[in-house]
């Protein structure tokens, strides 16, 4: 279904960047290789939604570049083109229709580019298509928001809090299609709060801490280093301990 | 463009944005209707124009932007230039509020036939400057939506601007006259409308109407220095840069900003 080239690298060099008087990153450099499932992860105001927006360009840094495979995030508007995204709880126009927004979308990529509603059938969105967004409850927005980011087979995926206000059955759904992008070469950035889904999607883990990266490894390497089988204890000790040593 | 057609449907189809064409459209057959001859309830119709649209268009305005801010940050992340993201919102808000606007005043006259004795002429008139003033409006409500992170903040400062253009005004320039006396005369304070985007509206279609008994006091400073032809013209130019200032300053804004 999808074309196998590998989805970007992503090389983030001496990224700083200042809320106020809140440092969200200083100095911060990052390396994610290609066609790898990716877990941000961190205490809540970490800079995890932050970062994901600075790929996007819907942020600007104060200093660095976030090279994007060949490109430089937020340099031009070309190369979100390749990018899908799922942002946190997405509200929609209330008056348009599923559909309207589906088409929106498709109206700002080239016509015949290719697309992927395999998840529009797999969530049963037919059905709520033609209805108004403001009608949806508030899982069935959610749904047509993760169908909204896989609908361009985009080799770079970004997905926020994926699987929040998802019931149980679309969240699986949406894990499996996370695996099969990955099988096929997709490079994904997940943020996430539940520790244990993380294990079902991610291979490697980013923990941000203090306006860095405070570890960055294949998620075996944690259980590894702290000793902890459950992964989530396994996370919890990685921050704990890297802030008694920090 | 793209932006636009969905911005419009999606506004079009509010139902305030109904509502305010209903409301004009009630307001103006009333008047035209209880209010005696066509001219002098095109007096009275300003009157209720210069302070209904601001307001329409701040309040509708911002609530609207605040609304649609997560569905905006996700169109940012699309193959997609903020410019053309910017207009298509602020068209998108703009043109149904002018749409339920012009056929909110002007098909009332239309069907009580009170084209008559110039009225045709004044009401073109009426409508664009009402269509400039919504510009502005939602110029200005587009830059408090990007400016103020905050929702209620933002709505608060949206009702202050309203407040301060269409109600305060004329006191302030009272008092500034009052307390300057007679040296005040001297001053180019015929310029002053051309700050108040509600004023200079005000000031051309008094000017237009040939009304002096409602000209107020600006109006007639305006018409002492530059003459009927004259302050109209600067007071139309001037809602112009009412709607280009804004616009410019707001999209400035909305390029630079962190979502």
């Amino acid at each position: 279904m999808s074309i196998p080239v590998p989805g970007p690298a992503i090389k983030i060099t001496g990224l700083s960047k200042r809320f106020g008087r809140l440092d969200v990153f200083r100095d911060m450099s990052l390396t994610l290789a290609p066609a790898r499932v990716t877990a941000l992860i961190g205490p809540n105001a970490a800079g995890k939604s932050t970062l994901l927006k600075c790929l996007l360009g819907l942020c600007r840094p104060d200093a660095g570049t976030i090279r994007i495979g060949p490109d430089i995030a937020g340099q031009g508007d070309e190369y979100r083109r390749r990018i899908g995204y799922m942002p946190q709880m997405l509200r929609f126009p209330e008056h348009l229709t599923g559909r309207e927004v589906v088409e929106m979308l498709k109206g700002l990529r080239e016509p015949g580019a290719p697309v992927d509603t395999g998840l529009f059938d797999q969530l049963q969105l037919a059905r709520e298509l033609d209805k108004p967004v403001r009608t949806l409850s508030g899982g069935t927005r959610q749904k047509l928001n993760a169908a909204l980011a896989f609908l361009f087979e985009s080799r770079l995926l970004i997905l926020d809090e994926p699987t929040a206000g998802l019931d149980p059955v679309a969240a699986g759904i949406l894990k499996e299609k996370v695996q099969a992008s990955r099988r096929a070469g997709v490079t994904v950035i997940i943020t996430s709060h539940v520790i244990a889904e993380l294990e079902e999607m991610t291979e490697d883990v980013v923990l941000l801490l203090d306006g860095g990266v405070r570890f960055h490894g294949p998620l075996a390497e944690v259980r590894r280093r702290t000793g902890e089988h459950r992964l989530e204890r396994a996370i919890a000790q990685l921050m704990l301990g890297v802030r008694g040593a920090a | 463009m793209k932006i636009l057609r969905y911005q419009l449907q999606s506004v079009r189809r509010s139902r305030a944005v109904a509502v305010y064409g209903i409301l004009l459209l009630a307001l103006t057959h009333a008047l035209l209707h209880f209010g005696g001859g066509g001219a002098r309830a095109m007096l009275s119709l300003l009157n209720v124009v210069l302070v209904f649209v601001p307001m329409v268009s701040l309040v509708f305005g911002t609530v609207y932007l605040y609304g649609a801010r997560e569905f905006i940050e996700l169109l940012l992340a699309q193959p997609l230039t903020r410019r053309s993201l910017f207009l298509g919102v602020w068209g998108g808000l703009t043109l149904p509020l002018v749409v339920a606007f012009a056929l909110g005043t002007s098909l009332p006259f239309l069907w009580n036939g009170g084209f008559g004795d110039g009225a045709g002429a004044a009401l073109a008139f009426l409508l664009t400057a009402g269509a400039l003033l919504t510009g502005a409006c939602t110029a200005c409500a587009v830059w408090i939506s990007t400016r103020f992170d905050d929702r209620a903040r933002g709505l608060g400062v949206a009702l202050a601007c309203w407040a301060f253009v269409a109600i305060a005004w004329d006191g302030i320039i009272l008092l500034l006259i009052a307390t300057m006396g007679e040296r005040s005369l001297q001053l180019p304070l015929f310029l002053l409308p051309l700050a108040n985007p509600v004023d200079a509206a005000r000031v051309a279609l008094v000017l237009s109407l040939d009304a002096p008994a409602l000209m107020g006091y600006t109006g007639a400073l305006m018409q002492r220095a530059a003459g009927v032809q004259g302050g109209i013209a600067l007071a139309m130019l001037a809602l112009l840069l009412w709607v280009a200032v804004p616009l410019l300053v707001a999209l400035r804004r909305f390029e630079r900003k962190d979502f």
